[in-house]
């Protein structure tokens, strides 16, 4: 069987990929991409700990991320589709005011 | 079974990287969806079948296709014609598909030799049914208040980018039509005298689009 410090492992390395996705590119749109890495990495260390201690509450947390993960796409590309209607151009680094 | 781990976990780490590198978003979106798959056949193989078919169903599935449409909606595409520039790229697939099919195949075959009865029993759809509907309940109704949320809020912020137009000649709709004024003169949209006056008002807001220095578009 595989050693359990091996999912965390798997899921480390995923959400450091992640994480530097995240601060390296400028797309917001790959940025988001990275950030559902991130969740998906939280996720697999979740489903292995659950495995791990043989109960099943890992799961149900992975049901309460997805949605939170679903939620958070669904506002991020519209805010993300509406700032291109306004810029005609995609790239956080326009991004720096709250408000103009 | 544990074959069939650090394949998918290897394709899982291999994709991801290239969706994090991949400068066309929608190659990496693409290289996302593979990495997704992965992580799903990762759940698999621990033995938490729910947890794979949701990472499925929801994030390749569902998620993935909204990233779709928006990408569809701000990267106008460019036909696929003539000669295949990035061929031997394109060939990645086949080895990537055979590995993912190999997996599968992995795991049809090698499940007589491993009963499942470990610790697989706590994981099984039944108790986190259970779970769900009596520990967790306030949070699961909680999330449906959750989804609700960004169901109104997703209308509200696509209905503002829409109705503008409309909106422009009446005074409620005063603050969006100026902030649209700048949206609708980029792109050559019509948007009557009085949202182009508003717009002269403010130059700044009719300044063209700047081309850009970055690599990534």
């Amino acid at each position: 069987m595989v050693p359990g410090s091996y999912y965390t492992g798997l899921s480390a390395v995923l959400f450091a990929i992640g994480a530097v996705g995240v601060i390296v590119r400028r797309d917001p749109l790959v940025i988001f991409m990275s950030i559902e890495v991130m969740l998906n990495a939280a996720n697999l260390a979740l489903v292995a700990f659950g495995a791990q201690f043989g109960n099943a509450e890992g799961q149900v947390l992975v049901f309460f991320v997805m949605t939170v993960a679903a939620a958070e796409v669904a506002v991020g590309l519209a805010i993300i589709v509406a700032i291109f209607r306004l810029r005609r151009r995609l790239s956080v680094d326009d991004l720096s005011a709250m408000r103009w | 079974m544990e074959i069939a781990f650090y394949l998918s976990a290897a394709v899982a780490v291999i994709s991801t990287l290239l969706a994090v590198t991949n400068v066309n978003p929608v190659h990496a979106l693409l290289y996302l969806i593979v990495s997704l798959l992965a992580v799903a056949m990762v759940f698999f193989a621990i033995g938490a079948p729910f947890a794979g078919a949701l990472e499925i169903i929801v994030y390749a599935g569902a998620i993935m296709v909204l990233f779709v449409f928006a990408i569809m909606m701000l990267i106008p595409g460019k036909e696929e014609t003539g000669p295949d520039p990035r061929r031997p790229v394109r060939l990645l697939a086949i080895p990537f598909g055979a590995l993912l099919l190999l997996e599968v195949l992995l795991m049809v075959v090698a499940r007589p030799a491993h009963p499942g009865g470990r610790v697989r029993a706590a994981g099984g759809v039944q108790a986190i049914g259970r779970l769900l509907f009596t520990d967790y309940l306030f949070p699961f109704e909680l999330t449906s208040v959750l989804l609700l949320a960004a169901l109104v809020g997703v209308l509200a912020l696509a209905k503002r980018g829409a109705g503008a137009g409309a909106a422009a000649g009446s005074p409620s709709g005063r603050i969006q039509g100026a902030l649209d004024a700048a949206g609708q003169a980029a792109g050559g949209g019509s948007s009557g005298p009085a949202a182009a006056g508003r717009a002269a008002a403010r130059p700044e807001l009719t300044e063209p689009p700047r081309q850009g220095r970055d690599p990534a578009r």
